[in-house]
């Protein structure tokens, strides 16, 4: 809360409970419960909870180990492909098995295009119904006003005169971009499924390499379908960046809505095939080999991107969660293959016995754990976020500068990302700069930049894999015996952030399975340190710049520092009590009726 | 067996200009059947929510994941409405499977949706679909969660959740007369999706008859067939030529392919606009729409035992098969002799030739 015109006169709390349960624009079970300040203007108070429980890594115990990239593809309906590779990546250590080069590009390329396609449906389809004009109109019609008056500075790019023509284009079923964004996401979907079978739960990607038949028209039928949307992409970033940086100019104060310390963890995406071979002792070389730097980014600085660190550093904890602790159980894995000790809260360890119960916000009030990331050098049990994925991506790999390829070069500062010619605009080369803020804007703002990202490396992983394929070298997959006893563990980026996978394999089958997506580390809630979740230090006293006054509430701000974050999985939030007297409940926010 | 849905009990459809369909996927989900949804093409879901497939209802959508509610009570209304009986016709459709509350004592919860505007406490999903499934036209299952269980009803599993059918009943019947209609997969195949809500729409029109199930509920000529029906790598089968791993083009049962037993279209549809698929594209099949997926198809990469018998029996004929096939192929793979350049012409060419 910096803004001067709210921090000089503080006036009496007006304390109103809201609440939106569900949310809506995401994927999964969520509410946010909050008490806002309407006098102050700002969110004093943030309660969150997810309400689904299925119990993977419940029934996944003793099932033959191969099955596990199958299955834990249901874990998530739109980015059920991440963890099938994640899976099949633990898999690979765990039976000591190289997959060969060319299934690492075809699965590369299946993965790119996820992130092509899931940033640009959650984008353009979800989160920017809450920047389109007939949100705005509804929420800040003084600012519709503005935008219909301030040109859009890259028109030339995207074709739109102003900044309200660009939010009329986000209509949700009406607008033009829109509805070009429904299919973007179909044609991106057609180059993931000639790679990974179909979408979202992969047919053709196995441990020890993939199904897919690499010919030339595997990819040549990727690449064409690529060429049709790199204008899109393109025009997708310029339009972005008008709309994002009109709000901060007609909005001073913006950047502190979703704002928090910067604490960002990345686990690294697409594998080098140069140099992956999946052993554990040699899991920090090809970490930072990664075509997506993995990195813990703590106050905007690198602590490290050895992914041995960030596997050891790992920590889940309960503290609000429906779950009984394991803290008595035996361990699985006491020392990793290095000889470095394990702790016992760290996924190799973790059992899972769910204990369904009343919801009480004082108590226990979600299914969610609390992931954290123990920071050795300052004692700390880090909430990182990972800033929706792409912010997270693009910072680690930025500060790490190891990216050095044609089309993606990390500079140490900023990722310079550059994108061939397409139907009407010329070769592009795009430039993501860090960000002052780790804010809800620039979540939202990273993700067509990771969008481009991934179509840049995915030309990359095309021109290699037909290279290969031309010279004859056409094996994809590698076969293995499942051992009677071993660990293994996976690391990948899913499309919304870090992802990690921990096996235990003990009479060849699954003794312990872990896996950990994004949304539990964004979403989660206090820990037993009463650590906030990275939802409530964004939520918590951010400012409220919504026109309307309780009676006609909708809480858009609060709506876009959540949907910033592309909440995908059951997940749970909760923030300490603020100390303004309650005045009224409001149980949701609706379009001018008040159901007190 | 074939329930011939709707001709016994239906009553007749008073063709609804306007239906709204009440979408929820707070099922023991992974919302992967909304999101596949998207992916449609024939037809699209804005093709049918702007109106540009003739004959069809005005409809609603009311689906969380593309609703521009910003949600909570806003989102709800619908379908508070509709429990109220305030809203009809409505189709409801489920997505994920249904917990079973009944082995958890005192207030806890397996899923939720919303919360009890008078308590605040969360309402149960099964609350919600004891409340709408017998006011609803037409109660639809997507995906293999809601339809049968699917893989969150795995052996072992804490919540005991169930298909939608076992929940409701197999003999329950919507307004329409219709029983559950029963569209799985994992997820649902996009086009298959969109082709039973059509038909489903066209009957709420009055403009078609009801949609054809089979015992499983399923529409029959979605789930008539078997995968290895429209396996375009049938062929290598019946030669006897078989996949000793995943780098190749043959047929995959023996490395856990379930195709020949399994009742799905996707080979022979791929899975978006004609792209991709399972088997046909080297993905072995797992079985993801049946009744008993996934606890019966696993190990998924071992061979179905079924598979070693048959494998076996055509072994011999397929390689006679193969070698006499390989000889005529030699033969087709010839052009005729008077195929040249020379001087004279040996086609056969008579120029008064009668017959």
């Amino acid at each position: 809360m910096t803004t001067t015109a709210r921090s000089t006169k503080r006036k009496p709390a007006q304390i109103v409970d809201m609440s939106w349960d569900p949310i809506t624009r995401i994927i999964g079970n969520l509410g946010i419960y909050t008490k806002i300040d309407f006098a102050n203007r700002e969110v004093v108070e943030c309660h969150s909870t997810s309400s689904l429980f299925r119990g993977y890594s419940v029934f996944m115990k003793g099932k033959d180990p191969r099955d596990a990239g199958f299955i834990t593809s249901r874990i998530c309906g739109i980015c059920g492909d991440n963890h099938t590779t994640c899976s099949n990546y633990a898999q690979q250590m765990a039976y000591g098995v190289k997959p060969p080069k060319l299934a690492e590009h075809i699965t590369n390329l299946g993965e790119a295009a996820e992130y092509i396609f899931d940033h640009t449906i959650f984008q353009d389809n979800l989160v920017f119904v809450d920047f389109c004009e007939a949100m705005v109109k509804a929420t800040n019609p003084g600012l519709l006003a503005r935008a219909e008056r301030t040109d859009a500075p890259r028109g030339d790019v995207h074709g739109y005169r102003t900044i309200a023509e660009i939010m009329k284009a986000f209509n949700p079923f009406e607008g033009e971009v829109y509805k070009e964004a429904l299919k973007v996401s179909r044609i991106t979907r057609e180059m993931f499924c000639l790679m990974e079978g179909r979408h979202v739960h992969p047919s053709t990607l196995y441990p020890g390499g993939v199904g897919t038949m690499p010919q030339p028209n595997t990819f040549t039928d990727y690449l064409s379908r690529l060429m049709r949307v790199i204008d899109f992409i393109k025009k997708a970033v310029a339009m972005n960046d008008d709309v994002f940086d009109f709000f901060y100019e007609a909005l001073p104060g913006y950047e502190e809505v979703g704002k928090r310390r910067i604490l960002l963890g990345c686990w690294g995406a697409f594998q080098n095939p140069d140099v992956v071979d999946y052993r554990y002792a040699t899991m920090n070389e090809w970490g930072r080999a990664m075509y997506v730097t993995p990195g813990v980014v703590v106050d905007g600085k690198l602590v490290t991107n050895n992914l041995i660190d960030i596997n050891l550093g790992l920590r889940v904890m309960l503290g609000s969660s429906f779950y009984e602790d394991w803290v008595n159980e035996d361990p699985f894995v006491t020392h990793d293959p290095l000889g470095n000790p394990v702790d016992m809260r760290h996924p190799w360890n973790q059992t899972t016995v769910p204990v369904p119960q009343k919801r009480d916000f004082d108590g226990n009030y979600s299914w969610v754990m609390s992931p954290r990331w123990y920071h050795p050098d300052t004692d700390e049990h880090l909430a990182l976020d990972t800033g929706g994925g792409p912010l997270a991506r693009l910072w680690s790999t930025a500060l790490s500068g190891l990216v050095d390829t044609p089309y993606v070069k990390a500079t140490g500062g900023t990722v310079r990302i550059t994108l061939p010619k397409g139907e009407k605009l010329p070769e592009t080369t795009l430039e993501w700069k860090i960000p002052k803020w780790s804010n809800t804007l620039e979540r939202d703002r990273a993700r067509p930049y990771f969008i481009a990202y991934a179509a840049a490396m995915a030309l990359q992983f095309l021109e290699e894999a037909m290279g290969m394929l031309r010279s004859g070298d056409t094996k994809v997959y590698e076969n293995f015996e499942v051992p009677d006893e071993s660990i293994g563990c996976g690391f990948h980026e899913a499309v919304r952030g870090v992802l990690s996978h921990h096996l235990v394999i003990r009479d060849k089958k699954i003794a312990n399975y872990h896996p950990y997506p994004p949304t539990p580390w964004n979403a989660s809630p206090r820990d037993i340190y009463g650590t906030p979740g990275p939802y409530e230090d964004a939520v918590q006293g951010q400012p409220i710049f919504e026109e309307n006054g309780p009676d006609d509430f909708k809480g858009v701000d609060i709506m876009r520092t959540v949907r910033s974050f592309d909440p995908c999985l059951p997940c749970g939030v909760h923030m300490y009590v603020g100390k303004g007297k309650t005045l009224s409940t409001v149980h949701s926010p609706t379009y001018g009726a008040n159901h007190g | 067996m074939t329930t011939q849905s709707g001709t016994t009990e239906a009553k007749a459809s008073s063709g609804f200009d306007e239906i709204t369909i009440l979408w929820i996927s707070e099922g023991m989900s992974c919302d992967g059947d909304t999101v596949s949804l998207t992916a449609a093409g024939q037809p699209s879901i804005e093709d049918v929510v702007l109106g540009l497939i003739p004959g069809l209802p005005k409809v609603n959508l009311v689906n969380k994941v593309l609703s521009p509610s910003l949600g909570g009570e806003d989102f709800l209304a619908p379908y508070r409405a509709a429990a109220r009986g305030e809203l009809e016709p409505f189709i409801l459709v489920i997505e994920g499977s249904v917990p079973n509350q009944n082995i958890i004592e005192g207030d806890g919860y397996w899923t939720s949706f919303g919360n009890d505007p008078e308590t605040g406490r969360p309402q149960t999903l099964n609350h919600w679909i004891d409340q709408l499934a017998p006011k609803a036209w037409a109660v639809v299952a997507a995906g293999t969660c809601a339809t049968f269980g699917g893989i969150h009803a795995m052996a072992g599993n804490p919540t005991g959740c169930m298909g939608l059918a076992d929940y409701l009943g197999w003999e329950f019947r919507a307004r329409s007369g219709l029983p559950v209609v029963n569209v799985p997969g994992c997820p649902i195949q996009p086009e298959n999706f969109m082709e039973t809500l059509v038909w489903v729409l066209q009957h709420a029109a009055g403009s078609a008859p009801p949609p054809p199930l089979d015992h499983m509920l399923r529409p029959q000529w979605l789930f008539g067939k078997t995968v290895h029906e429209g396996c375009d790598r049938a062929a290598y089968y019946e030669q006897g030529d078989f996949s000793k791993d995943y780098n190749s083009p043959k047929c995959q049962v023996k490395v856990g392919c379930w195709g020949p037993v399994v009742n799905c279209n996707v080979p022979k549809r791929g899975w978006m606009a004609g792209i991709g698929g399972c088997p046909n594209v080297g993905g072995i099949c797992i079985g993801c729409t049946m009744p008993s997926f996934p606890d019966a198809f696993m190990p998924f990469m071992d061979e179905p035992p079924g598979g070693t018998l048959s494998s076996m029996v055509i072994r011999p004929y397929g390689a006679v098969i193969r070698r006499l096939r390989g000889l005529t192929n030699d033969m087709v793979n010839h052009e005729p002799r008077w195929r040249h350049n020379k001087r004279r012409l040996t086609s056969g060419y008579d120029p008064h030739w009668r017959a």
